[in-house]
């Protein structure tokens, strides 16, 4: 069985009239020290996060959160540190958090494999897992993995993904689905397109599942324009350059208010 | 056409479709258009043209007396990819794929290299069908191969550097995939190796194909037989190999000659420093497909190394990690200091200087030929030419090569 604590997330967000903000960091970033305060500084304001387990290879990632994973690696990131972080965050909120990475270090998982990760990440707290390089065709096993463990499975729709391609992601999905909204990588944009309204309009016609936005959601003015559209926002790369310039400057004094207040921004967006 | 790879596009348990969403509507597009492409005949005579009369295939099938002798075993014969036009076997799939593209109505191609042969390759035909061309390389190899570098841009491409993670072939294709996602509705990723999700692993196989298709045919002539002993090439992502052993791969296993593919062993298996892929026997997924590959315990994708930009990458395609597996073909390695020597012995003996990835073909030649007998007949794939690599060998000779990354 789910948590449900993903469902119940925007289930309040709906019931209060607005958008869910989620939000995103790479876990080990901007270095293994602090990746726990600002993780919690996103915490207190975002509905969900989500925590990024670092790939050397991340092809679904524009430049910054290209940096950020090299970054935590270099770090010391690992596989067993992540999940030792969602525990501690687990331990001090009772908000959900999901787990996003790319394919190969979830089925090279030491022990255990894809069976053996899902069912740790459970255990560690997670409730929900984020593959953007595994779409469900190739899911098969990592799906009835995360079934078994009570983890929901979040499969992303992109612009342009067909009617039929839609119904057979948003069948693999639990918890919400991730429209993709842009055709790219993830990075902070200007603008958005405006074939988000018809992707977000084309999901919903083939799912109950609640449609959370993400790439390219940089301010609460884009946060609050999507939240218009969707049942959720995401945002990832602006916070990750926000605790970036933190980190250039050497973490001075007020960095983490600065990212926290930069998150209550976003997520009054959400309730514009 | 071959049994594999399935619909699913899965050879064994390799392969397959492992991408961000945006692209896999590209991808069914892609093999639909192909599926159609083959079948078609215009299109098959279209092709066929331009590998005679542009490319000059088919390429010889030169009986190399010389290093038979100074070798003393097997009779050596040599496929030579090196004297297609742009110098090496990679223009065979470039033609071919931007024939889809143009097929297809996309305006605008994108391609990864490494050594740059495949930059090249793809800059030509995207020169020769009037396409915009994109070409990313990774700064270290933009070092290597700076005549590349200019030969693209002469070609019309744009060269972008890649300077993201070990600046090599890994990362340049990262980021040709992160462009085709960008910009996925005008533009066609021409991929240079049998990687890649589906179809590309099986698309860049059928075109390379060639190589040993007239193998069989040519050595026939010469031999009166279509199958040799042995067939020799060496394997970066494995473009060539593929080429030369597929049309020999699902012969009933008695007919089927040894397929023995050469990994690059960089400074040695021992050192850690290399790119044989198969060699650990660990699987996973890079680039899109599911294959043997270098990681770390946490599947985090580990540096290859190899004095050949061409080979120096971390994977293998499903294919070759099927036969590998199936007992269809054996995977040796062939460390650096083996190809140099090997550069030179080519040079010496029969006044043909072979690209640094196929002198690993090559080197493995020094061990295996004699070690057969002078009725057994063996054929190595000379995949390119080393004019590129004149420059970065004599460099490594100069010996401020040392230490080198």
């Amino acid at each position: 069985m789910s948590s449900g604590r993903i469902a119940a997330a925007f289930e309040r967000a709906r019931a209060e009239g607005r958008a869910a903000f989620v939000a995103y960091i790479t876990a080990g970033f901007p270095d293994a020290e602090r990746f726990l305060d600002y993780a919690r500084a996103l915490l207190e304001h975002a509905d969900l996060l989500e925590i990024g387990l670092p790939y050397s290879d991340p092809l679904g990632d524009g430049p910054t959160i290209q940096r950020a994973s090299e970054t935590a690696l270099a770090q010391g990131a690992t596989t067993a540190r992540t999940l030792a972080w969602i525990e501690e965050l687990r331990a001090g909120s009772d908000k959900p958090l999901a787990l996003m990475t790319y394919y190969n270090p979830v089925y090279c998982y030491p022990q255990g494999g894809e069976h053996g990760f899902v069912r740790r990440l459970a255990a560690a707290g997670a409730d929900g897992v984020i593959l953007p390089d595994l779409p469900p065709d190739e899911a098969g096993r990592l799906l009835s993995a995360a079934r078994g463990a009570g983890l929901d499975t979040v499969f992303l729709v992109a612009p342009t993904s067909t009617p039929q391609r839609i119904a057979e992601v948003v069948k693999a999905c639990r918890g919400f689905v991730y429209a993709v909204s842009v055709t790219g990588v993830t990075g902070a944009r200007e603008s958005l397109p405006d074939e988000v309204a018809d992707l977000v309009a084309r999901t919903r016609a083939a799912t109950e599942l609640p449609v959370a936005v993400g790439f390219g959601v940089a301010s609460a003015d884009s946060a609050a324009a999507v939240a218009q559209l969707a049942d959720g926002v995401v945002v990832g790369s602006a916070l990750i350059r926000a605790i970036q310039s933190e980190a250039d400057a050497g973490h001075p004094e007020g960095a983490l208010e600065r990212v926290g207040a930069l998150a209550r921004e976003l997520a009054a967006g959400c309730r514009r | 056409m071959f049994p594999l790879p399935d619909a699913r596009g899965r050879f064994g348990d390799y392969g397959g479709r492992y991408v961000p969403e945006t692209l896999i509507p590209a991808l069914d597009e892609l093999a639909h258009e192909y599926a159609r492409a083959r079948a078609d005949r215009a299109f098959q005579a279209e092709l066929q043209r331009y590998l005679r009369d542009y490319v000059g295939r088919p390429s010889r099938l030169y009986r190399a007396d010389n290093l038979t002798e100074r070798l003393g075993g097997a009779r050596i014969y040599l496929k030579r990819e090196d004297l297609n036009h742009t110098g090496a076997h990679k223009i065979n799939n470039t033609i071919g794929q931007a024939l889809l593209a143009r097929r297809m109505g996309k305006r605008r191609v994108v391609a990864e290299t490494g050594a740059g042969q495949h930059g090249v390759a793809t800059a030509t035909a995207a020169a020769l069908f009037g396409l915009d061309c994109v070409v990313y390389m990774g700064e270290e190899d933009v070092r290597r191969q700076e005549m590349n570098v200019f030969r693209m841009r002469l070609l019309g491409a744009e060269v972008r550097t890649v300077a993201s993670g070990t600046r090599t072939l890994k990362d340049a294709t990262n980021e040709a995939i992160r462009d085709w996602v960008t910009h996925v509705r005008d533009t066609f990723y021409i991929l240079g190796s049998v990687v890649g999700p589906h179809p590309y692993p099986m698309l860049v196989r059928d075109l390379q194909s060639v190589i040993g298709t007239e193998t069989m045919q040519q050595l026939e002539a010469a031999e009166g037989r279509r199958v040799p002993d042995v067939l020799v090439a060496c394997v970066g992502g494995g473009s060539n190999a593929i080429g030369l052993f597929a049309p020999f791969a699902y012969l009933p296993a008695e007919r089927r000659p040894r397929l023995i593919g050469v990994e690059a062993a960089g400074h040695g298996l021992a050192s850690g420093r290399h790119a044989a892929s198969i060699s650990g026997r660990k699987r996973g997924v890079l680039h899109g497909s599911m294959m043997y590959l270098l990681s770390d315990d946490d599947g985090q994708i580990t540096p290859a190394h190899s004095v050949s930009a061409g080979l120096d990458y971390p994977g293998v395609g499903p294919e070759h990690s099927y036969y590998a597996d199936a007992g269809i073909a054996e995977y040796v390695a062939v460390d650096d200091a083996t190809a140099l020597a090997a550069f030179e012995l080519l040079s010496r003996t029969e006044g043909i200087v072979p690209a640094l990835e196929s002198a690993h073909a090559i080197g493995y030649l020094m061990e295996l030929a004699p070690s057969l007998g002078p009725d057994q007949v063996v054929v190595v794939n000379l995949s390119g030419r080393g004019d590129k690599d004149v420059a970065e060998v004599m460099r490594l000779r100069a010996g401020d090569g040392e230490g080198d990354r």
